[in-house]
């Protein structure tokens, strides 16, 4: 094993550095990642395998990465484990502490309709759901939902086109955005219609941890876009391209990654910095971590500066979609996984007397 | 008729639960959670894990353990016990296999619920 790694790793591998995935394993994140790639792994017990895992089907830590791993490094070929993710992102809801769960359709930038309000008015009122809250991700979550009852919640709301909110996800979150120039005086661009566009364009990418991002339409900032993982900032010339913020367990403003001059290219350098930490982030680690530990200077070199390194992550990104960009809700709704929200069993069996 | 026999009831077949799995089986308010295991090997234990009562049904099954979804508490499918610092038990029920049928012993569930 030791042999093996100093063969695929050359001079990076130093055996006494590395931080453990797991107690299944010795080897880190990175040397996973690697290995997976150049020994072209595709399957989970093929990683475990070929890596020599100390268990048997590995644990609760080890399995949710290497499933992230494989998702993202394979995306045409590999089959998703749904047994090797956690039950928020098997149901597709978020478990609360009494069991039941939380539904958070999606809101593209934020905004909504009449239609979509009724809708969810009519299915809070239908399932008896006794709590519902405005997130700050400017969308509706409606809380305390039977997982009995969750294909019919979705069903309902799907009439009306709402998909799945992945508010639960390690993935695309929200995309958070002001009114910017269709009705502020302030606004310099259409930050609104921006933050849809891009929202479209990376819903249901699954990332190595949440990603949340926003657009304001001026400095003034209203979207909050300088804590996000990935922010912009509209102004009269352009563009401000921002990453890296955090403002959870850690509160930190995001760095600069730099100006482009139209929406597409805001498309493009956005999505690409997303591949690029989707193909580098471990597991759980949030933009930020990553960014420190692969150094700002070096993401800015390869997003700004290197169009053809900018260009492969892009269109991989893209490709990877063309699998990712399937609502959970509707599939479920058409009877996808219908074992995990019905018992196999009722037993109305009588207290012994 | 043989008394031991007659306690135990099919609950399912093995197919209906997936692999590294869990289903639930209810009875009033007492919650069973089956499992699966990777080798096809089959356990029964109340979904309600001994820190915050979280549904062990729904956590992440590996070897003969499941972590819990609420916070990764690590529960045996032989016995019940939290594995590691954690200490807890959680009520276990006997379960078999008779070819692909899943079969629960009733008579440990009734006392359950008699003295519940």
């Amino acid at each position: 094993m030791e042999q093996l790694l100093a063969v695929e790793l050359g001079d990076s591998y130093k055996p006494n550095a590395i931080t453990a995935v797991c107690g299944c394993t010795d080897l880190g994140h990175d040397e996973v990642r690697r290995l997976i790639k150049a020994k072209e792994l595709k399957t989970i017990p093929r990683v475990m395998q070929a890596l020599e895992w100390k268990t048997s089907c590995g644990c609760a830590k080890c399995r949710p990465a290497l499933n992230y791993y494989l998702v993202c490094d394979w995306p045409d070929e590999y089959e998703d484990d749904y047994q090797s993710r956690f039950i928020y992102e098997r149901v597709h809801a978020n478990i609360q502490k009494d069991g039941t769960y939380s539904v958070v359709p999606r809101m593209w930038g934020g905004i909504t309709s009449a239609i979509e309000l009724r809708k969810i008015a009519d299915v809070v009122e239908k399932f008896d759901i006794p709590t519902v809250k405005v997130t700050g991700g400017q969308r509706i979550d409606m809380l305390g939902v039977q997982k009995e009852d969750l294909p019919a919640v979705w069903a309902d709301l799907g009439e009306v086109g709402f998909v799945s909110g992945h508010a639960y996800a390690k993935g695309l979150r929200t995309v958070k955005t002001c009114v910017g120039s269709d009705w502020c005086r302030f606004g310099t661009q259409d930050s609104t219609g921006l933050g849809v566009r891009i929202e479209k364009f990376m819903w249901g990418s699954w990332t190595p941890a949440k990603v949340k991002m926003a657009v304001s339409g001026c400095p003034r900032n209203c979207s909050e876009a300088t804590c996000k993982d990935v922010g912009v900032i509209c102004v009269d010339s352009g563009y401000e391209l921002h990453f890296a913020g955090a403002a959870g367990l850690d509160i930190k403003g995001t760095e600069v990654l730099g100006h482009v001059k139209t929406e597409d290219e805001v498309i493009e350098h956005v999505v690409a910095l997303t591949q690029m930490y989707r193909e580098q982030g471990h597991y759980l680690e949030r933009i930020y971590k990553w960014a420190k530990r692969i150094g700002v200077d070096e993401i800015r070199r390869q997003i700004m500066e290197n169009g053809e390194a900018r260009q492969g992550y892009f269109s991989r990104f893209i490709f990877s979609q063309k699998y990712a960009q399937v609502d959970p809700w509707s599939e479920r709704v058409s009877g996808k996984d219908k074992h995990e929200f019905i018992p196999m069993s009722d037993l109305k069996l009588e207290a012994a007397e | 008729m043989n008394v031991l026999s007659a306690n135990w009831i099919a609950v399912g077949r093995l197919s209906d639960i997936p692999r590294r799995g869990a289903r639930r089986i209810q009875n009033g308010s007492l919650t069973i959670a089956v499992f699966r295991t990777a080798n096809d090997e089959v356990y029964a234990i109340e979904d309600k894990c001994p820190h915050k009562k979280g549904p062990l049904s729904q956590g992440i099954v590996h070897g003969n353990c499941v972590s819990c979804p609420l916070h990764n508490w690590v529960i045996s499918l032989e016995d019940g016990k939290a594995q590691g610092a954690d200490e807890g038990t959680v009520r276990s029920f006997n379960v078999k296999l008779d070819g692909e049928d899943i079969h629960l012993n009733v008579l440990n569930v009734s006392d359950e619920r008699k003295s519940a």
